[in-house]
């Protein structure tokens, strides 16, 4: 494999997908739905492809070294001016076991979505184009280890996921989208500031010898890198570290989302169409907690250490928060769209517990999270495809009318409830015994664990206010599921019990890395001596 | 016995060039005002000439005149060529009424 | 005989029902006769688990038998190195015995619900559940560590909610699944927290390296409170499973599901998996944890004995009966009396599911009815019904020659040493008080249902003896409800081979000084002891052996004297139970609505969560997302008002200098004749006023 563009591929695929469907007439529909499929089938194959090739033992995080797939070469490279010295910026990636379960995870919900999208009939070619540019910047968030690229690829989801929304929408598309849009851009302005005060505080020593500002991420993270007088420069005594760690996460947050930057989700779920529901909350939300776990925790261990109970704490009013909001829900989506706030505050607490089970139950848990609600979102799809309502109340005894999706429902709601046997559980657990372990965050954790309460409480009321009772004769006319129905939810159930029963399938990819992470960052690495910059 | 000097040539083209300009400013017609023209120019050129023969200039005052000559002969063409545009556009040659350069 | 055939059956034994599940679930509707195969995997289960309790009890009577495997390594910084998750199977005498009771009542369920369930729209669906739900409680059963146990017990209330909401047409069975779930939910996050405190200090799960370093003087957290706290953490699972209160409201509820399955889940095994789980953790359970325990159990058996008194439907006295015998249990753990305790356990799952299928078969008979008011001279329609339950009866009001008769004395003399040893006489008070209120609640049931006339003439006509299927599974039960089974001398259990070889109370591992006094054996030897042989020291001992007779001959008098009353209420009519109940209309009225807990919860913890939840949500979309709003409309309008300062100010100032230029320049249009001849003019005068300005000469 040394040698093979395995991630440009992967990343860039679908931008030549997009070039290649803004070719297709406008009146060809399926050609270009079956491309998308083919597009998102082949990442699929390529990220099976870079999981069977991977090295379960390299630990990347910090060091270069242990990356693997690497691509790196000199991008932009303007001389010469005199203000700011050499512009050097890499392109840049590689994969660690931080971001080997996210790429994977990009590749099937991506596929899992194109399948959604065939019920997608207002201009089919538009709508393709931006979701395979939409897939792309998705990739190229989790490849990206140049903060620039990082950066770029970040914005580039971005506006597609604008247009996605506001185009194909529901009726209050435009608010929601434009909410989206801004809120997410003001959480990129606080990431480019801190970008570029790190730029300026970080030095690459070229072959020649000379020094030379670097986006670097792995570089960020090593102080023997740090200029003398950058502003976030650890050496700096003035510096603002602490404060543009606050900017990082913010951006990062609104992302996540966490409380209480979180009320821009509701919206764009309720507004977004199935796929965009289904990629919104099985990947976007990833990218704020990935982006905590690659650029606030190495790059500002000493903050992260003292911030601990901080993040734990957000993560426990996301548990508790999200989970009595969705209690009150009465629209199945924005339900389901709380659920995601209060399962990503599991996230935010194992990562705050700073300890190899707490990580290892975030990333867990962010996988486990993304197939899951995707397959929430799926459902609430499938049933508003057929009743064009979402309402709570509007239902009643489908479990007659539909027993196959009621039977898939079932799997997906005790899967998110955190029954033992599905994925959820695993991460959820893991989550508790991190952070239940540490003394710092007991308290939060006990406390948390009433989200399991609440969970069970929200979703086996929705079950039943849906599905049992008598059958409400309105709906005497549904069908049930049909192949390409069972093609999207089939999968996800079975990646759920699958890694419930076996998750050291998952475990095993992050686990060495995470480790490596959190000896880094809780300061047991010398962190001077780190070489191979 | 008078002597013709420098002074009596400035003084000739001194009247000249103020004929021309009056002339010049004064005439409605258009061909009038090029008459004036020439008589400036003329002027110009007993003033080189002049020069030339009392100053230690050589024949350069003379060359010039002659360039002159020869180039108010050209003007005059292109000037007359201008003045019947004038006339095919206007169906006059009345300058008082060739006022658009005021818009 | 070798210990990995065991350990390899026991698996099986626990994968058969799975695999069942999977098959039925998956093809139940293209083969609807595939039940069949569900029933007859559970057979082949039950035969299995035969042979694996005999040869466990003859080969490794006294040996455990592990096996385990790791499930999850992974490193675990900054705790330590490495952990790893071990899951694994333990097959003590407990587990074996376990093993076949569970199999034995699912497979006796699995063959009465085949006609009982017959006609049903999910018909196959049915019998699919039932083999998940036992494939979970074989989970628990056999597991050597917490984490499996907390697994399966999650699958248990999985399958237990959707056999309660099997039925889920009906609103109240729907409501009645949910409430099961949640409510176990509440008693489960308690079980979690303890299994981490106990986890984060011992880094591993399994129950004897727990126990081991407990022993080794390695304490959680370094203090004996935290032991006590993860001993009643972990003990309120079994609040949530086993129905003790404060949760013990959704068993009740939860007879809307079909009555075999409240027969196999909601009376006979799954309920018991907490006084189970209780038996597991037995050992680190301080003196005060077992306190708490003690309490907990006898206030739920007497609570529910109460309600069950004046209860009309034939499934809710029995529920209700199940709640206060397993509080019966329960306190018999938190007494020490831990041989008692699962003994019980296991006279009472049969003679339980006895009772619930032989309700279950009159319902049948009787077409759906329940009510006991209704019923009535049914002994003459259903004498194999009739005689069976009245054996199950005698059983649970204590009555020599039954099971129930050996357990119960010995839960009694149980609380009785304890009380003369700690002085708590309040527990020993209440559980005599409840063998009368049970003897008298279960003949008044008897009565009512199959003696004096029938009341409702027209379902009497129709009553009829169910078919065999039915019938065979209360025979085979009500007979293991008879003493034989269980010891040679019909009053003393001590001498039966259940107590004598099978089942031993182990050694306490907590440290001496939280152990009761009496529980402490302060001798060497006793010590040296490593499997569990004694415990208790000759104190104990010869306390149980002065409690054994007196009682005995109190449980007697006391069940005796709850019969009497039943018959001189509802045979005899010497008193109208309906006048009195108008006499003592408070406390009538408060049993019938059992205590209003219900009412109490729903008033508070329900409503109060749903109405916190509406304000949080109303909070949410007008504070919150109102502030994310508020700001998006600051914007607009600083930016309307910095769109007016453009157009007015910045703009205006440009448009002024256009302004400017223009007036001057129109007021400087006049010089402009556009004639060339003024033009001149201006020329010449102006070279003409230069030069005299300048005076270059």
């Amino acid at each position: 494999m040394v040698g093979f563009p395995i991630l440009s591929l992967i990343t860039f695929l679908p931008v030549l997908g997009m070039i290649a469907i803004l070719f297709f007439p406008k009146e060809q529909v399926k050609p270009v739905k079956y491309l998308s499929l083919v597009i998102t089938a082949i990442q699929v194959v390529l990220a099976i492809v870079l999981l069977s090739n991977y090295n379960y033992s390299a630990a990347g995080v910090y060091d270069e070294k242990s990356f693997q797939f690497i691509e790196k070469f000199r991008w932009i490279n303007i001389t010469g001016l005199s203000w700011l010295g050499n512009v050097k910026i890499d392109y840049f990636m590689g994969v660690d076991g931080l971001s080997t379960p996210m790429v994977l995870l990009t590749a099937i919900i991506s596929f899992i979505a194109t399948l959604s999208s065939w019920t997608i009939n207002k201009s089919v070619k538009g709508y393709f184009a931006l979701f395979l540019l939409l897939d792309a910047g998705m990739m190229g968030v989790f490849v990206a280890l140049d903060f620039f690229l990082f950066y770029i690829f970040w914005e580039l989801m971005l506006l597609p996921m604008y247009f996605l929304i506001g185009i194909w929408g529901g009726p209050r598309k435009e608010y929601a989208a434009i909410k989206f849009f801004i809120y997410t851009l003001l959480g990129s302005v606080f990431i480019l500031l801190s970008m570029i005060g790190l730029y300026f505080s970080t030095t690459e020593t070229l072959a020649d010898g000379s020094k030379v500002y670097t986006f670097n991420m792995l570089a960020m993270m090593n102080p023997a890198n740090s200029t003398q007088d950058g502003i976030l420069s650890i050496l700096n005594p003035n510096n603002l570290r602490f404060a543009a760690y606050i900017a990082l996460f913010a951006g990062f947050a609104i992302k996540i989302p966490m409380f209480p930057f979180h009320t821009w989700l509701p919206d764009a779920h309720v507004e977004a169409p199935t796929p965009i529901s289904v990629i919104l909350a099985g990947v976007l939300l990833k990218m704020g907690t990935y982006g905590i776990l690659r650029i606030n925790y190495p790059m500002f261990p000493e903050i992260t250490r003292q911030l601990m109970w901080w993040i734990a704490l957000f993560g426990m009013i996301n548990i508790i928060y999200g989970a009595l909001v969705a209690l009150a829900q009465k629209d199945f989506k924005k339900l389901i769209a709380y659920s995601s706030v209060s399962h990503m505050g599991y996230v935010l607490l194992g990562m705050a517990s700073l300890s190899t089970s707490g990580i290892n139950g975030a990333i867990f848990q962010m996988f486990n999270h993304g197939t899951i609600t995707a397959m929430l979102f799926l459902i609430v799809g499938v049933i508003y495809d057929r009743a064009h309502t979402r309402g709570l109340n509007d239902f009643g005894g489908l479990a007659a009318q539909m027993p196959v999706y009621t039977g898939f429902v079932t799997v997906a709601f005790f899967a998110a409830i955190g029954l033992p046997g599905m994925s959820g559980f695993i991460s959820e657990a893991l989550v508790f015994v991190g952070s239940f372990g540490v003394e710092l965050t007991r308290i939060l954790a006990m406390v948390s664990t009433l989200g399991i309460l609440l969970g069970a409480a929200y979703m086996l009321w929705t079950l039943q206010r849906i599905f049992f009772g008598p059958l409400n004769e309105k709906w005497s006319s549904l069908t049930d599921l049909d192949k390409r129905e069972y093609a999207m939810l089939v999968p996800l159930a079975l990646i759920i019990i699958f890694l419930g029963v076996y998750p050291s399938a998952m475990l095993d990819i992050m686990n060495t890395s995470v480790n490596s992470l959190v000896n880094f960052v809780s300061g047991n690495i010398d962190s001077l001596t780190i070489s191979g910059l | 016995m008078l002597q013709v000097g420098l002074t009596h040539f400035l003084v000739v083209s001194a009247i000249l060039f103020s004929f021309g300009i009056y002339g010049i400013v004064t005439r409605k017609n258009a061909v009038m005002v090029l008459m004036g023209i020439e008589l400036v120019l003329n002027a110009a050129n007993i003033n080189f000439i002049a020069f030339a023969k009392y100053g230690n200039f050589g024949f350069s005052g003379q060359m010039i005149a002659l360039f002159v000559i020869i180039l108010a002969a050209a003007e005059a063409a292109i000037a007359l060529a201008i003045v019947l545009n004038i006339y095919k556009t206007f169906l006059s040659v009345n300058v008082d009424e060739i006022d658009h350069l005021k818009e | 005989m070798s210990e990995s055939l065991i350990i390899n059956l026991s698996v099986l034994i626990l994968f058969l029902p799975l695999f069942g599940f999977t098959t039925v679930i998956f093809l139940g509707k293209k083969f609807p006769k595939l039940y069949l195969f569900e029933v007859a995997i559970l057979t082949s289960a039950l035969l299995l688990s035969i042979f694996v309790l005999y040869a466990k009890l003859t080969f490794f009577n006294v040996k455990d038998i592990i096996a385990e495997f790791t499930w999850i390594s992974m490193n675990n910084l900054p705790f330590g190195d490495v952990i790893n998750i071990n899951l694994g199977v333990k097959i003590d005498n407990v587990a074996a015995i376990m093993l076949f009771v569970v199999n034995l009542i699912s497979a006796l369920v699995h063959i009465y619900s085949i006609e009982y369930m017959r006609g049903d729209r999910y018909y196959t669906r049915y019998f699919a559940y039932l083999g998940l739900f036992t494939f979970s409680m074989l989970g628990i059963v056999i597991t050597h560590n917490l984490l499996m146990m907390y697994i399966f017990w999650e699958l248990v209330g999985l399958s237990s909610y959707l056999l309660i909401g099997f039925w889920f047409h009906k609103k109240s069975a729907a409501d009645a699944g949910k409430k099961a779930f949640i409510v176990n939910r509440i008693g489960d996050i308690g079980m979690f927290i303890g299994i981490l405190i106990l986890f984060t200090n011992y880094k591993t799960f399994t129950f004897d390296v727990i126990f081991e370093q407990i022993a080794a003087g390695n304490l959680p957290f370094g203090s004996e409170a935290w032991l006590t706290a993860a001993g009643i953490l972990v003990f309120m699972g079994a609040v949530g499973k086993s129905a003790q209160f404060p949760l013990h409201v959704w068993l009740p509820d939860a007879m809307e599901g079909p009555t075999p399955v409240s027969a196999l889940i909601h009376a006979a095994t799954m309920v018991a998996a907490g006084v189970f789980l209780v038996t597991r953790i037995f050992v680190m359970l301080t003196a005060d944890a077992m306190l708490v325990i003690a309490v907990i159990g006898a206030f739920t058996s007497l609570l529910s004995a109460t309600i069950a008194l004046t209860q009309n439907d034939i499934k809710k006295v029995l529920a209700y009966s199940t709640v206060s015998q397993l509080g019966y249990m329960i306190m018999s753990l938190g007494v020490g009396a831990y041989v008692f305790a699962f003994f019980h356990l296991v006279t009472h799952a049969f003679f339980k599911a006895c009772l619930f299928l032989g309700s279950g078969s009159v319902i049948h008979a009787m077409h759906h009815e329940q009510d006991i008011q209704k019923m009535g001279g049914l002994k003459k329609k259903m004498p194999i019904t009739y005689w069976t339950f009245l054996i199950s009866t005698l059983a649970i009001s204590g009555i020599p020659l039954t099971s129930g008769f050996l357990s119960k004395d010995g839960i009694l003399a149980g609380t009785l040493a304890f009380g003369k040893l700690t002085g708590h006489w309040l527990i020993p008070i209440t559980g005599f008080t409840v063998a009368a209120l049970t003897a008298f609640y279960m003949f008044r049931l008897v009565i009512l249902t199959f003696h004096g006339e029938p009341k409702d003439h027209h379902k009497f006509e129709h009553a009829h003896e169910t078919p065999w299927v039915m019938t065979a599974p209360l025979v085979i039960l009500s007979v293991l409800s008879i003493f034989i089974f269980y010891t040679p001398n019909p009053i003393s259990p001590d001498a039966g081979w259940f107590m004598k070889n099978w089942v031993k109370t182990p050694t306490q591992v907590v440290p001496d000084n939280t152990r009761y006094h009496h529980m402490v054996e302060s001798t060497e030897e006793a010590k040296a002891e490593i499997h569990g042989e004694i415990v208790h020291s000759v104190e104990y001992t010869e306390t149980m052996h002065w409690a054994h007779y007196p009682a005995m001959l109190m449980s007697l008098i006391v069940a005796g004297f709850g019969i009497l009353i039943a018959l001189i209420f509802y045979t005899w009519k010497k008193v109208n139970a309906d006048k009195l109940a108008d006499k003592l209309k408070l406390l009538y009225k408060g049993s019938l609505n059992k205590w209003y807990i219900d009412e109490l919860y729903d008033k508070t913890a329900i409503s109060g969560t749903l109405n916190f939840s509406s304000i949080l949500a109303w909070f949410d979309q007008k504070i919150i997302d109102g502030a994310v709003n508020g700001s998006a409309w600051l914007t607009r309008v600083v930016s309307k008002f910095s769109g007016w300062f453009d157009t007015f100010a910045v703009d205006g100032l440009v448009n002024f200098t256009a302004f400017f230029s223009g007036f001057v320049g129109f007021s400087f249009k006049k010089l402009q004749t556009g004639k060339v001849q003024t033009y001149i003019v201006f020329v010449i005068f102006s070279v003409i006023i230069l030069l005299l300005l300048f005076k270059p000469f």
